[in-house]
């Protein structure tokens, strides 16, 4: 008779619902808050002046993550194709790439791109490519390109070796060419269980492209920074930090929702 | 070129080192915090009490939600002020000043125990009960069964993922960095900036955590071998 040891808990997506009404109840508390002590800021017309400028952060921020994970899912394709040739040399050298992406702060992988760039300017002018990296938007897009490349690369690469060797054996066994087997019986399965690790992923591109604010770029948390160093108002900080909170919840309930349409063959309950 | 980073005057070998130790300590320093929220939280999620429930869930997802580099700065901004406000009512005079390397370990250690919590909580979830119950029955308490049989095993298999969860804190311990604590990457952007050779010096940062993370990733994997030996699964 396994019996719980812990009080069971309803799970599902119904908690990130109580998240929210608690967050909405959290701004309201916030707003009542700033009322009553008569601060300045969030409370009256700065927050009028300020709010659309938050909500452009909040869209360079919604930018820089979308382009960055899709260009990443592309060059992590790449990547995949060369893990999965036979050719050693190459196979080592993606190894080596996604270890220095992955074991590596990204702040330090942007300083690295960023200034390094700047230190190197002469070359790049001469390459043509000074003009993409004279821009620090350009610079973390690339970096993040790069960084979630090496990141995706692995969940499906881990997601592929972990099938079960029977799937490529009757596929082989089918008569199914290399490259179908790969592509229409392997990587379906695979990217089903990478679904989650990728959502992961996203919220974690979202998360972690704030360092861009470091670089002048005025992403959200680049915004906020702007607004507090303009009115001494430490509220714009809460405020994205609630921006944020709503954007990661938002991205794990589509992908929650992605997750639960594509796997309703798996369960009878789903 | 590669003189700029000697030991000794004029290098920058030894500051580089020197933020290297102040890196370790950092992520070393936030880890029991984290271990220690973590197990709060997670063991928070599954009280009796409906708010203690329900804040503790919302408090692990803000901080989930959050970038880190935010939570930095609300940490070190708005910690010193909440203090400085408790002060007076305290009835304790003076100014408090948070030092970038406090602000570091309570963020890095916050945003730890945040997802230390989803990892216990997945581990709890996967327990039958038998254990306890076994223990139960042999008379053993309240706190002999959570010291000898749920945490041993919520920290077994918990291991995988807070040895990623540590490779994390490493890596976020480079944010601390803005808020002025002469940890490895504030040292190799002071090193990059003085003398122009941005490229080397984060170029050697970034060899530097390669190295701390595979060195700990290859430790942790053989250390969690060892707390399954004899076990078939798990």
């Amino acid at each position: 008779m396994a019996k719980p040891p812990f009080n069971p808990r309803p799970e599902g997506s119904s908690g990130y619902l109580r998240v929210g009404l608690l967050l909405a109840s959290a701004v309201g508390v916030g707003l009542l808050l700033q009322l009553l002590l008569g601060s300045s800021g969030i409370g009256g017309e700065d927050f009028a002046a300020a709010s659309p400028l938050l909500l452009k952060g909040l869209g360079l921020t919604i930018f820089i993550t979308v382009t960055s994970v899709l260009l990443g899912a592309m060059a992590g394709a790449g990547l995949l194709a060369g893990l999965l040739q036979p050719w050693p040399p190459l196979k080592i050298a993606i190894r080596a790439f996604c270890i220095a992406f992955r074991g590596t702060p990204a702040i330090a992988q942007l300083y690295l791109i960023y200034y390094g760039a700047g230190e190197i300017h002469a070359l790049l002018q001469e390459a043509h490519l000074w003009w993409f990296f004279r821009d620090p938007l350009n610079c973390v897009i690339f970096t993040f390109t790069l960084n979630s490349a090496a990141y995706q690369t692995r969940i499906i690469h881990g997601a592929l070796v972990n099938l079960p060797r029977e799937q490529t054996d009757a596929a082989l066994s089918l008569g199914l060419p290399r490259l179908v087997a790969l592509t229409r019986v392997l990587l379906p399965q695979a990217l089903l269980t990478a679904l989650r690790p990728l959502g992961n992923e996203l919220t974690k591109v979202t998360k972690a492209s704030s360092v861009a604010s470091l670089v002048t770029v005025l992403d959200l948390l680049g915004t906020a920074k702007y607004l507090v160093g303009q009115s001494l108002d430490f509220g714009f900080y809460i405020l994205a930090a609630m921006l944020y909170v709503l954007l990661v919840g938002a991205i794990r309930l589509v992908v929650d929702a992605i997750e639960r349409h594509l796997t309703r063959h798996l369960s009878p309950a789903g | 070129m590669l003189q700029v980073l000697q030991f000794g005057p004029g290098g920058w070998g030894g500051e580089l080192a020197a933020g290297l130790a102040v890196t370790l300590a950092l992520a070393a320093s936030a880890l029991p915090l984290g271990l220690i929220g973590g197990l709060a939280l997670a063991f928070a999620t599954h009280s009796r009490r409906a708010w203690v429930r329900e804040s503790a869930a919302a408090l692990a997802g803000a901080f989930r939600g959050i970038p880190e580099l935010l939570t930095l700065f609300l940490v070190f901004i708005g910690g010193q002020r909440l203090i400085n406000l408790a002060l007076p009512l305290l009835g304790l005079n003076g100014r408090f000043e948070f030092s970038g390397f406090l602000a570091g370990t309570l963020t890095l250690g916050l945003v730890f125990g945040a997802y230390a919590s989803e990892v216990f909580l997945g581990v709890l979830k996967t327990l039958d009960g038998s254990s306890i119950e076994a223990a139960r029955a042999l008379g053993l308490g309240r706190w002999p069964v959570l010291r000898f049989i749920i945490l041993p095993e919520l920290f077994r298999l918990g291991l995988p993922g807070l040895s990623n969860l540590w490779l994390s804190t490493v890596k976020q311990s480079a944010l601390v960095s803005v808020v002025a604590c002469d940890e490895l990457m504030r040292k190799s952007y002071l090193g990059a900036t003085s003398t122009g050779d941005h490229i080397l010096f984060y170029g050697v940062a970034c060899l530097c955590y390669i190295a701390i993370t595979t060195a700990s990733e290859a430790a942790l994997a053989a250390w969690h071998r060892r707390l399954s030996r004899g076990r078939s699964r798990g």
